[in-house]
This record gives structure tokens, sequence and C-alpha cells, in this order.
């Protein structure tokens, strides 16, 4: 579980690459620099690629967290990175 | 024709076809690149002495189907012209193929297309027992099939990990595809089994406070071959940092091929008939 709060969610695990990384722009367009996003992503490609991704467009990764049921928790400051 | 005569042109990548007299014929194609007045000669080959169409080879390559003999030398000059030349078949170094690479592709952990046009130029149509191929990959994703080829090279990276920058955050635990990686959260502590690393780079390009890094290198493999025999090239070596160590291990690997190899046989069936280790002592010797 989570103990951060975010102020948006969105769960990827319904799409596969590249789709993956569009469903997440696009949750992270309707944010301001500094706002939180929660993805909800599968193991396997999404977990290896979606961060590296993130990091490309300057978005900051701050937390991970295993669900346990083979998916992840990903916790993203829009523009962390900027 | 003389048998003589079409050997000369199967080596300038003239490939004889089951129709009399016509020949495809081969481009040098390096690193699966050509310039937009290149495609445009070809396109006016193909038209003029071809039958208007090309052929897309396995190996990132073009063919022209239907040239005549008697065109043979003025394609030739008209390839001149834009800087083409025919490719190679037969017992040598074949075109080196490549992926983009670090310089297009996010996945990318080496430079491929000059890498490619370097040892192209080095060694293209060298005469050997055999064909040899090399074929370079820019990461494990491994796009262009490294392991497929006489000689591959594929790009790796050995991760460092630095704790001042690390915010535990758990994402390259979560990215590496080996689990080489484990991170707990209160109190901190990151582990990094570095016996299971695959240098995939995975870790350092998820991480958002670049807490990892590293230098990438060359992940060799020796032998693969992929018509009537398929074996995977097989890596005898620890990852190359430095390219001039990289060229030490092709001389060192054409050599081997070139004093042992019979007639015919390709590169993995004289490793095997001479030895693993024999060839690996001398690779080895080319990186000290």
């Amino acid at each position: 579980m989570s103990k951060q709060s975010y102020d948006a969610f969105v769960d990827i695990t319904d799409v596969v690459c590249p789709i993956t990384f569009v469903k997440t722009k696009v949750a992270l367009e309707e944010l301001e620099n500094g706002q939180t996003l929660q993805i909800r992503l599968n193991d396997g490609e999404p977990i290896q690629n979606v961060p590296r991704s993130l990091k490309n467009e300057k978005h900051k990764v701050i937390e991970v967290v295993q669900n346990g049921d083979g998916t992840y928790l990903l916790g993203v400051i829009k523009g962390g990175l900027e | 024709m003389d048998e003589s005569i079409y050997k000369e042109l199967k080596k300038g990548g003239f490939m004889r076809q089951i129709q009399n007299n016509k020949f495809s014929l081969r481009i040098r194609v390096v690193g699966g690149q050509l310039q937009g007045n290149q495609i445009k000669k070809v396109s006016e080959i193909a038209d003029l002495y071809g039958k208007g169409y090309i052929h897309m080879t396995s190996r990132q390559g073009i063919e022209i189907p239907f040239i005549d003999f008697a065109d043979v030398e003025a394609v030739k000059g008209e390839l001149a012209e834009v800087g083409l030349q025919p490719g190679a078949c037969g017992p040598r170094v074949r075109t080196v193929t490549a992926c983009q690479g670090s310089a297009i592709c996010g996945s990318g952990l080496i430079e491929t297309s000059g890498l490619a046009r370097e040892l192209d130029a080095k060694y293209f149509g060298r005469d050997l027992p055999h064909k040899f191929k090399i074929g370079i990959t820019g990461c494990k994703n491994n796009c262009l099939k490294a392991e497929e080829n006489d000689l591959g090279i594929k790009g790796g990276l050995r991760p460092e990990w630095h704790s001042g920058d690390c915010t535990y955050c758990g994402v390259c635990a979560a990215a590496c595809p080996v689990k080489a990686i484990s991170v707990s959260r209160g109190p901190n502590s990151l582990a990094f089994d570095e016996s299971r690393c695959i240098y995939c780079g995975k870790c350092v390009k998820s991480c958002p406070t670049d807490a990892w890094s590293g230098k990438s290198g060359y992940i060799t493999s020796f032998g693969g071959t992929f018509g009537n025999d398929m074996v995977f090239g097989k890596p005898l070596l620890p990852l190359i940092t430095e390219k001039e160590q990289l060229f030490r291990v092709v001389d060192a690997a054409i050599a081997f091929f070139q004093e042992h190899g019979k007639p015919g046989e390709r590169f993995r069936r004289t490793i095997d008939r001479i030895g693993e280790d024999q060839l690996k002592k001398k690779l080895e010797e080319a990186i000290r």
C-alpha cells in the first residue's frame, strides 16, 4: 500500500506498448507541473520501459509499490526532473 | 559462361539467376543506411537495366534482379556516381549490418551506424574460408539478432550505484529483468548482485535521480550461423568497454578463422573442430 496521496490515477494494465505510455501521457496532460500521478502497470515490458520514458520526458518517479498480483503502482511528479 | 567469370562476378556482388545471363545485383548497404540520392539511383537502375523492382535482402541489403551480363560494367559505373558499390557474395566478410543504436533509439546503449561503417571499411570483402557475417545491435532487445552472425556485437552497460543520489524509490529493482537489484525502505537499503547482471542498462535508463550510471560497452558473440546449421553465437568474453579492444577482438577472431578454417567451412565448425577454448585464449589475449 502506498502512504502517499496522489492528484490523479491511471490504470494502464489494459493496454500494451506503446499505448501504455500514450495513456500515461494523456493522464499527465491533465495535470500541472508539480502535481502527482499514480500509475498502475503490469510487470514485464511496461515496468521495464514506462519509467525510462517518464524520465526522458522529465517526470520524476518517487515511489514504486509492488502489489503482489503482477502489477505495480508507480508514483510520479509531473515535470519533477525539469 | 565460364565458371571463373561467374566466380569473379559473384565476388563482386552479382548473383547468377536461374535465367540465362541474368544477375541479381547485390548492393553494399552498410548498417542498413542509404542516402536519398542513392535510393533514387537504385530506382533508376532498376527501371533502366532491371525489371523496375528491387528485392530487400534479409541482411539489410538491396538486390536489383535481372541485370544482363552485358550491362554489368555500365551498372557498376552508375552506382559509383552516387558512391555505391556492389555487395559481397561468396567466401568473404559480408556487409556489416546494424540497428540504429543510441543515436536514434531510446533503448540503444552504443553507437552502431558509425561502428558499422568503421568495421565495414576495415574488413568488408576480405577473403576467408567461408562467408563471415558481422552484425551490430544496440542493446539486449537485439533487434539486429547479433547471435545469428559469425561475429555479433551487442551494446551493454555495466551499472554502478551511487548511494548519495538514491531516493530508494525502487524503480530500478522493478525495471531489472533478472532481479539483480533489491531495494527496501525504512531503513533504506539497496543490494546489487552483479553476478546476475546482464548489462541491459534498464536500471540506469529508469533511475529518476541518476543514482545509477555506468560505462557502456560491447558484448560479443562468436560462431553464430542460421542456415543449414542453426547455432547461436556464444559469448566468450566479458563486456568490452573500449573500441580499440573491440577491433583487436575482431582481428583475433578473423585471424583464427583464416588460420584454422578449411575451405567451405563456417566459423562455427572451425571453432568446434579446433576447440572453443583455443579461440577463447586468442580472444582473451586480444583484450589484455
